[in-house]
Order: structure tokens, then sequence, then C-alpha cells
């Protein structure tokens, strides 16, 4: 099981990086609402990651630590 | 004394460049003007330095802007439709606080204009160089030793007060060939800490920059800025007096108008007439004290200019509109005669003066 | 392990763009190749205007605002002062650098001048609330053009790769994108050739990156990277349009 860490505050919630993940590991948390007013993006299904950083590539803000 | 060379004016602030630490000229070919680029086309391999003739001069002042972010000296040159390309630039420097040595061998305008010299540039170079509030040093030569001075101390200046020298000539002075010498003292350049070099891990990264989106920062940048230029005011105003002791007509002029008049007045002197010449070599910061005090003491004073008027008023300004002010002018790369001149200081001298 | 962290080279402000912009992906793809070749220390950068005018915020080595379109004559006077030393690059949109920069962009490509220039292309004017490019494609929709963009009336968008190329200066013309992880590796390889160029004094490098811009072509960020695929990338074929030093070798 890899580690994620997100800087949840810099997240824009828009949701690049859950499209991205070929585990289905990422959602953006409908019942959250970060600093800049988004829905930021959690680990629903942590388990399940590889640590292949598909998200992290994707993601705009460079929010997200990707650890193996 | 040194050995004097003879050189044209346009020749003479390329090489005093040179001698003042220059080694980065960028430009754009227009008369009367170009041999500065050709000189520097030719000079600058020799030395390390560089040229380039830039494809406009809009890219060149933006080449200048580049190596000035680096620190170190540069400059550009061009006339008057040239420098109106590079009043977008111009702006820029002074938004982001850049020393620069821009020169403007003037002709007669507005539009294309002619390629004769002329001093019409005057409003453009001491009051909207280009966009925003900002100020540049503006240096006015009447001679050939003077082009090679000013350049100098047009690049002393940029880079002790963090802005834009511009030196004002005109087509004669860029094409008279005159003794010069170029034996300067020059002064070291300033550290310029704030230069982007790259950070070589030592330092917070530098930002060139004249962006500044929340309005109370950049009033506060202008609020500096305009310290910076009171300072320059009370500072290096430059100017010539010239038979003013016991004058009772002024004549106002820098340039070539002022060397004109010049000799009206020693004709003028030999008719009777006391008249003598404040001559700005600082357009910006203007001499104003020197025309209040000439206020008080003469009956009028005379703006000789290749324009249809552009120093007058400051001169009116500068005077405190105590006694008229005339206007004694040609334009369109016409050059008023001493003859013009002795006219109209008969004619002041008819009207009242003492 | 870490397997992807934040490069050095960006610095930690928050970045402006808009939620799913790609112009992030390309400022960390761009600071990944400066870590990667640490040039860090001696490299400075060269900012548009545009969407991304405050890029000078983001990246941690030396910075430099240009006025609109004007980056490749700055970056061309910061390279000649210390052609040694200094690393430059520009980055710059296509309203910047195919619009009202499109002299200092050709003929700093003619030159050949030895600098490295990421330019965006989403075909839009973004910062200014979405109006047409000169990449706009022809019947796109913004702002000022709302019926559509008329070529008849206001003519074709301008392959900034493809018109370079004609040119003998330039030694690196590459167009790619950003909108999957596969392309995002692609445009990284391209990025590093660009900086790679520089120094080895190689000459003028360009990257035309792709890009999307989610809020002015009106649309989520997830269409906006299916819509590059869909109509971008057959207008803007994607590739090397020049790559001197290969042809060299293949002669």
């Amino acid at each position: 099981m890899a580690k994620l860490t997100f800087k949840t505050d810099n997240c824009k919630g828009c949701g690049l990086c859950v499209d991205a993940c070929p585990k289905q590991v990422l959602a953006l948390a409908q019942d959250k609402i970060n600093k800049k007013g988004h829905h930021p993006v959690e680990a629903v299904n942590i388990e399940a990651c590889i640590g292949c950083a598909f998200c992290a590539t994707m993601c705009p803000d460079c929010i997200i630590k990707v650890e193996r | 004394m040194a050995d004097k060379v003879l050189m044209k004016g346009n020749e003479a602030i390329a090489e005093a460049a040179i001698v003042a630490g220059c080694r980065h000229y960028f430009g754009y070919p227009i008369t009367p003007q170009t041999e500065i680029a050709a000189y520097m086309a030719k000079r600058m391999p020799k030395i390390g330095g560089c040229f380039l003739q830039a494809e406009s001069e809009i890219a060149a002042i933006n080449m200048v802007y580049g190596v000035a972010s680096t620190g170190k000296r540069v400059m550009t040159s061009s006339s008057s439709p040239g420098i109106s390309l590079k009043g977008e630039g111009l702006s820029y420097l002074a938004g982001a606080d850049l020393p620069a040595l821009v020169v403007n061998v003037q002709r007669g305008g507005p539009g294309l204009g002619g390629i004769q010299p002329s001093q019409s540039d005057y409003f453009q170079a001491t009051k909207a160089g280009g966009h925003g509030d900002f100020r540049m040093i503006v240096l006015a030569p009447a001679s050939v030793q003077e082009m090679a001075d000013l350049t100098v101390k047009g690049f002393e200046l940029a880079d002790k007060y963090r802005m834009t020298s511009m030196i004002l000539a005109d087509g004669t002075m860029g094409q008279m060939m005159e003794p010069v010498s170029l034996d300067f003292e020059v002064a070291p350049a300033a550290e310029k800490p704030w230069a982007t070099t790259g950070t070589k891990m030592e330092r917070e990264h530098n930002i060139v920059n004249s962006l500044f989106l929340v309005p109370e920062e950049l009033e506060k940048s202008n609020f500096e800025r305009y310290e910076r230029y009171k300072y320059i005011e009370e500072n290096e105003c430059m100017w010539e007096e010239y038979l003013m002791e016991d004058a009772d007509i002024c004549i106002a002029a820098f340039g070539i108008a002022a060397r004109v008049s010049k000799n009206a007045i020693v004709e003028a002197r030999k008719q009777g007439i006391k008249v003598g010449l404040i001559r700005p070599i600082t357009l910006w910061p203007f001499p104003t004290k020197a025309f209040a005090a000439a206020a008080d003491k003469v009956s009028q004073f005379i703006s000789v200019e290749l324009s249809m008027g552009q120093m007058i008023e400051d001169v009116r300004l500068a005077s405190g509109c105590k006694v008229p002010v005339t206007l004694c002018n040609r334009a369109g790369g016409m050059i008023p005669s001493p003859e013009q001149v002795l006219d109209a200081i008969i004619e002041a001298a008819k009207g009242g003066a003492k | 392990m870490v397997v992807f962290d934040k490069p050095h080279a960006l610095t930690d402000a928050p970045m402006h763009y808009c939620p799913g912009c790609t112009h992030g992906i390309v400022h960390r793809l761009v600071a990944e190749v400066i870590d990667e070749l640490g040039i860090e220390g001696r490299t400075i950068g060269v900012a548009p205007v545009g969407c991304s005018v405050m890029a000078y915020n983001y990246f941690n080595c030396d910075m430099i605002e240009a006025a609109h379109g004007r980056a490749p004559a700055v970056a061309t006077g910061v390279k000649r002062a210390d052609p040694e030393n200094h690393v430059v690059f520009t980055y710059q949109g296509d309203g910047d650098l195919a619009s009202i920069g499109m002299a200092e962009t050709v003929h700093s490509a003619a030159r050949n001048e030895n600098i490295t220039v990421i330019f965006i292309n989403n075909a839009i004017y973004g910062m200014t609330g979405g109006q047409m490019a000169p990449t706009s494609l022809p019947g796109q929709v913004t702002q000022t053009s709302p019926y559509g963009r008329d070529v008849n009336h206001c003519g074709y968008p301008v392959k900034v790769c493809e018109m370079l190329s004609k040119l003998d200066g330039p030694e690196y013309l590459e167009r790619v994108t950003v909108n999957n992880v596969k392309n995002i590796k692609n445009a990284k390889k391209a990025i590093k050739k660009a900086f790679q160029n520089q120094l080895d004094g190689k000459g003028f490098s360009l990257v035309e990156v792709v890009s999307s811009c989610p809020t002015n072509w009106g649309m989520t960020p997830k269409q906006a990277l299916e819509w590059i695929d869909e109509k971008m990338i057959p207008y803007y074929p994607l590739g090397v349009y020049k790559d001197r030093s290969a042809e060299k070798e293949e002669a």
C-alpha cells in the first residue's frame, strides 16, 4: 500500500486526479469544504493505491505527495 | 591636458558609453543617429561587448530591459519616431526601477516628420515618456564634448537612482564634429543586490517586476519613487548661466538653440542690450531655482526653441509668471538663425525691458 | 520512498489559476526539469502578460516580468548579458507569443537565440476573460467571436511550430500536450530537451504545449482535456517540427 499526502487547502477540486487514478482510490469530499471553498480530494480507497503517481502527475496544483 | 580627438557627436556618445563600462547596445537604424549603432557594431566585438541590431525599437528597448535586469550597464539610441515606439519599454523600466541609458537624437515631427534637427520631443522626454507616473533624468548636451560627458554622467545617475537617463540631443548635435576628450574618471557601478543573475542557491529569488495588483502597494511604490525624484530635483539640477550677472533679458535655451542664442547675445550686447542666457543641462530635473532667481532680476524671458514652444511652459512655471515669457522658434527641422534671435531680443528690449 | 513531490524549483505559493487549468502542470514540468538539470541557481525566467503573468511568484529561480509579447527580447538581453552562465527561459501564452509578440518570437527564432521558450497554446485569451486568440480555432466561440471565429472576417489561426519550422534559425520546435499522463511524460521530455539544448549551446528551442482553459471554454476540467483530443490536436498535430541536431546526424 502506498501513502498519499494532500495539501488539502490548496486543492481546487478540479477532479483531474480522480479521473487519472487507475484504481479509483480518490474522490472529491462532497461533505467537506476547504479554505478556498472547494470540495477537496481525499483518498477513499487507499488500500488499492499502487503508488503510480498518476494523480500527482495530473494535479495542476502540486498538492499530492506520493510515497511507496 | 588629455588628448583630444575629432569626433561626430553620435560617435562621441558611443565611445563615451564604452568608456563608462557599457558593453551592451541594442538598436534599430533611424536617421539621424545611426552612427551610434554603426560605431557600436564596429567596437563592441573587439572589446568583448555585444552589439545587436534588434528587429524593432520595441525589441531593442526590451533587450535593454533584459540586460538592465542583470545589473549591467546597457543602452539604446534612436530618434523621435523610434523613441515613441520605445515608450512602452521606458514605462516598464521605470516601473521595475531599472537603470538604463537611452539616447534620443531628435528630428522633426509629428508622425514620420523629417530628418532635420528638432527639439520637439521635450514634452515626451520630460513629461510623458510613456504611461503612468514616472520621470526620466533628461540631459541636454550643447557640444560634442557634452555628448560624451553627459553620456558618462547619464550612466552614473541611472545607476545611482535606478532609473532611465535620457540624452536629449538633436540632429545637429549628432552630426556635428568637434574635438573631444574622452579621458574620464568613471564612478564604479553601485552594488545591485536586486539584479536577476541567478540565485546561485544562496539567496531568495529576485523578481524584476512592475505589476502590483493591490492598489495600496502600487500607490506605495509610486510614492517611494517620487521621494527619490524629489531628492533628484534638489540635488542633480545642472545648468549654465551666460552673461546673466547684469542681464535684463534672459534667454532660455538648450542644446543647439543655446549655441545659436549665444551668438545673438554677443551681437545684442554690442548694441548695448543687457541680455544673458540660462541653459538647462538637465531638462528634468528642470533648473527651476535658476529661473526663479532670474525672474526677480530680469524684465523678460525669451524661450528659444526648435519646436512650437514646449520648454517655454516650464520657464513660465519656474518664473512664476512674474515677467513676460515670449517664444522665438522654428519647427519641423528648421533652426532659428542668430539674426532671428537677435531680432527677438531687440523687440524685447523695445517692449519695456529696462 | 518518495515517488512524487513538489519540485524544489517551484515555490510554495498557491497558484492563482482556475481549477483544472493546465498551466500548473506545465509550471511543474519546467520546475522538475530545472531540478533534474541542477540549474536553478543560474536560471532566469521571463514571465509574460496573460494568465501566467504572475509566474514569477511560482518559480524559485530569479524571475523577470516582461511587457506583453516582449519576453523573447527581454530573454535575449538576459542571455547576452552572460551567455556562459545564464540559463534563460520564457513562459508565454498564445496572445503574448503569437499575436502582440509575433515579431519578437519570429526574430529570436531566426537569430537562433540560445533560449528556451515554453509556449502555452490554449486558443483563448484567459486573463481578460475569454476573447479570441491568434490560435482560436475556426468556428470557436469566444467573447469577441460570439458567432464563432469566421475565417472570412478575421482570418485563420496561427500554427506557430509549422511557421517557425520554415526558418533556418531555430534549433528545436516541438508541439506536445498535457491532457493525460502519457502526454505529460512526453511534454516533460520535450521541455527537458529544450533546456538541454540551451546548456549545449545549440540555440532557440520552443515547446508548444496545447493546453486547456476550462473556464473560458465553458467546460469542466475533464471535458476540456477531452476537447484537446477532439478539436485542438486535429488542428495542431503533436510532434517534432524541427530538430536541427537530429537532422544533421541523419544527413
